[in-house]
């Protein structure tokens, strides 16, 4: 039979315990998700930094138990492996940037209030330039 | 296949060919660019949260009870689709149709529910252009359900395909393809499931 310590071999076994492992790991963290959000009573900004940990552990199991990331197609080699993980640990990345660089930029999801307050900002400017206006 | 390429027995057929090998990694730096889209998409649903404007908040729509048999749905396909994958790997072709048509069908349930999701949504008064809120919605989600139904379409092409060739090195290349484009988009809904179901709720209720 094949060597154990050979990932693309290990395939062959029976029972796919990685997959099965994956699954029930996926599982409970989806509990452990929604437990978070609905029973805890932690804080909002708590609450949003747990579940998004909670999401990016889910999406790794599923990369990795499931999608056989760091599989390379030749045995000898690891570069096709190496490959696929920094592609999509790259696009995580690029993936963070956008999304985190634009909620803070558009200056949303601080608050609830935070929309109104820049409305007030902006009505003060706007108070200010008529002020100037009438001045000149 | 007449070239002198010597194989294990034990090398999976998907990367016994060039062509296979470099079209699973073609594949993968496909969904780095997937990834870049969808994040845009996240970022556009997560700027426009409070904009809900006259038209009813998330809070009042969202049912978490419909949100879940969703994702348990694409979960569970999302693991059949790897028992699939495993029982092509021990040259069972019994074994992947069977795992892959299970998959298809929970997909199908998910995309159902989905669709029914939306029409009660627009029934209560929420549309595409009802607020921005709800634009960013329906194409966030809307996106990752037009990508599920490729995926269904394309997979049940690749079956029959493998139904006809058999499991040669080409069409196990094309299965293995379809089963990370499918094992993606439970990827995708994970951070729906978060960013826009749970943190749209959370934020909501505060």
């Amino acid at each position: 039979m094949a060597n154990p310590q050979d990932s693309l071999s290990r395939e062959h076994g029976g029972i796919p315990w990685k997959h099965v492992i994956g699954y029930i790991l996926s599982i409970i963290l989806t509990a452990l998700a929604l437990w978070v959000t609905f029973e805890t009573g932690f804080s909002t900004r708590t609450i949003l930094i747990i579940i998004f940990i909670f999401a990016f552990l889910q999406a790794a199991l599923q990369l990795l138990m499931f999608m056989h990331m760091t599989e390379s197609s030749e045995k000898k080699s690891k570069l096709t492996g190496n490959t696929q993980t920094g592609n999509i640990l790259f696009a995580a990345f690029v993936a963070i940037v956008i999304v985190a660089g634009s909620v803070w930029v558009m200056g949303a999801g601080h608050g609830k209030h935070d929309h109104h307050k820049m409305d007030s900002k902006m009505e003060d400017m706007k108070m200010d330039g008529d002020m100037k206006m009438e001045h000149k | 296949m007449a070239h002198a390429e010597v194989h294990d027995h034990n090398t999976p057929l998907e990367y016994q060919s060039e062509t296979g090998r470099l079209n699973i990694l073609g594949f993968w730096v496909f969904l780095g660019a997937e990834i870049a889209l969808f994040s845009t998409l996240f970022a556009t649903y997560l700027v426009l949260m409070y904009r809900t404007g006259d038209g009813p908040t998330p809070h009042e729509l969202f049912e978490l009870k419909g949100v879940l048999i969703e994702t348990f749905l694409l979960l569970t396909s999302s693991f059949t689709c790897g028992i699939a994958i495993h029982e092509m790997r021990r040259r069972n072709r019994k074994g992947l149709f069977i795992w892959m048509i299970i998959t298809l069908a929970l997909g199908a349930g998910f995309l159902g529910y989905e669709i029914y999701e939306f029409v009660t949504y627009v029934h209560e008064g929420a549309a595409i252009g009802t607020s921005a809120f709800w634009s960013g919605f329906f194409v966030i989600v809307g996106t990752h359900g037009l990508h599920v139904t490729m995926g269904i379409a394309w997979i049940t092409l690749i079956l029959i395909q493998v139904a006809r060739r058999g499991l040669t090195p080409q069409t196990s290349a094309k299965v293995f393809i379809s089963s990370l484009y499918w094992h993606f988009l439970d990827v995708v809904w994970i951070f729906i499931f978060t960013a826009v179901y749970l943190t749209g709720m959370v934020l909501h209720n505060g």
